[in-house]
């Protein structure tokens, strides 16, 4: 990756490439269960489904008064590896600029070693969440076309 | 040695009842010798969520299938696999999973593939046990591995390839176990899934329409025989000595076909077609009919 990852991020992408098989799943389902819970504004309302997940995953990025991301996800408890996924997205990425996320490369988490332990066609959907927050955060952003 | 079959009346009436465990039968012999338990499911971090006690996962992606090639483990990777799981040859094994045991289904009949003889699904899967309040437990089971013998894979009685399907076009009975829409073509993977992947909607020529979900119950475990024969045999016209293809998308839910048809119902001609539709639906040249 020629890219620099935001450091939250690169972070916990480090410390997956750090661990074995059976601690990398683990710690995806650490993250998992550390997935904050939709906050109550959001609750009801419909949030864009990140279809490219095997599992129903919902996101929505927003952008606070200090121009910082702010990530909300919704995931079922039946559905553990997409809530980790999101777990790791919002532990790296909430927080950072709004340039930091738009240059973020989809293909971050290649270098997680989860590939293996979460099999390939699976891992899609990191990019996929991440594409879909970049999507949000333009479509957000002031002056964005339309 | 393997463990005698449930008794239960309701599996009584099925073809091969031995095919099938009601999940108080699992309660009362978890802990057996000659019993091992395996987790299959489409999320691959749910058993480490909770399983069964002394449960061992499998998963259909890592597990079941070759890394390289689409297609299954060898004779060798069935083996070690089989092993790793303290499975020995003369096992009992006993397969549940999530969403409507699909991946348990599918795990069956790859195991059917290489003659594995004592396998069978927990009726209802993780669902029914969990709606149950049966325990779960996080704890990972140590293992003690077995040996398992190196059987090579016979794809010849269950499993269909395309040229088969090709062949089987106005011969035989073909049944498309997808949703509706994407039966007809209006969709091109199942509801609420990504729609990419496959370039063309549709369905093989002559095939039926018989949604994999009309056998289950909503609380995942199987309709009763009865149910089942007026579906597959009033309805469809099927009969047990018909020689019948099932088809999905990737092949997981016509496994849960193949296995209601087989062992259910006790046909006995029934092969899976994996390659499914992510296959047809890419291939040149192949027929499509679209209504």
């Amino acid at each position: 990756m020629d890219r620099a990852l935001p450091p939250g991020l690169q972070a916990i992408v480090d410390e997956f490439a750090e661990c074995d098989r059976t601690e990398r799943l683990d710690l995806l389902l650490e993250y998992a269960n550390g997935l904050p819970p939709l906050p109550e504004r959001l609750a009801g309302q419909e949030l864009e489904r990140v279809h490219e997940c095997q599992t129903p995953l919902f996101v929505q990025a927003e952008v606070d008064a200090e121009g910082r991301v702010r990530l909300f996800f919704a995931a079922p408890d039946e559905a553990p590896t997409s809530k980790g996924f999101a777990g790791i997205i919002h532990a790296g990425l909430d927080g950072a600029s709004v340039d930091a996320v738009l240059a973020t490369p989809s293909e971050f988490a290649m270098g997680m070693g989860l590939a293996e332990v979460v099999s390939p066609l699976r891992m899609r959907s990191t990019g996929a969440i991440l594409a879909r927050i970049k999507r949000q955060l333009v479509e957000r952003a002031p002056g964005a076309a339309s | 040695m393997t463990l005698p079959a449930d008794t239960d009346p309701k599996l009584a009436a099925y073809a091969h009842p031995e095919r099938l465990v009601t999940t108080q039968w699992l309660e009362e012999r978890l802990g057996t010798d000659g019993l091992v338990v395996l987790e299959c499911n489409e999320d691959v971090l749910l058993y480490h969520t909770g399983h069964i006690p002394g449960a061992r996962k499998l998963d259909w992606h890592i597990d079941l299938n070759d890394e390289v090639t689409r297609d299954y483990i060898d004779a060798a990777g069935f083996a070690a696999m089989c092993a790793a799981r303290g499975i020995g040859r003369d096992t009992t094994v006993v397969i549940y999973g999530d969403n409507f045991n699909w991946w348990a289904a599918y795990a069956l009949w790859v195991f059917s593939l290489f003659g594995h003889p004592d396998v069978r699904l927990l009726d209802g899967g993780r669902a029914a046990w969990a709606a149950e309040g049966r325990e779960m437990t996080t704890d990972e089971p140590a293992v003690a591995p077995a040996d398992y013998p190196v059987v090579e894979r016979d794809d010849s009685g269950i499993r269909a390839f395309k040229e088969d399907v090709l062949a089987h076009i106005g011969r035989g009975p073909l049944v498309d176990v997808r949703s509706p829409g994407e039966f007809t073509g209006e969709l091109l993977h199942m509801p609420d899934y990504p729609q990419e992947g496959v370039q063309r909607g549709g369905h093989v020529p002559t095939a039926s329409s018989v949604p994999w979900k009309r056998a289950a119950n909503e609380d995942g475990t199987f309709k009763t025989a009865d149910e089942l024969r007026a579906i597959y045999a009033d309805e469809v016209g099927l009969e047990p000595a018909d020689d019948v293809v099932t088809y999905c998308r990737i092949g997981e839910r016509s496994s849960h076909t193949w296995f209601v048809l087989t062992h259910l119902l006790g046909f006995e001609h029934v092969r899976n077609y994996d390659g499914s539709w992510v296959e047809w639906g890419n291939a040149v040249r192949v027929p499509i009919e679209k209504p």
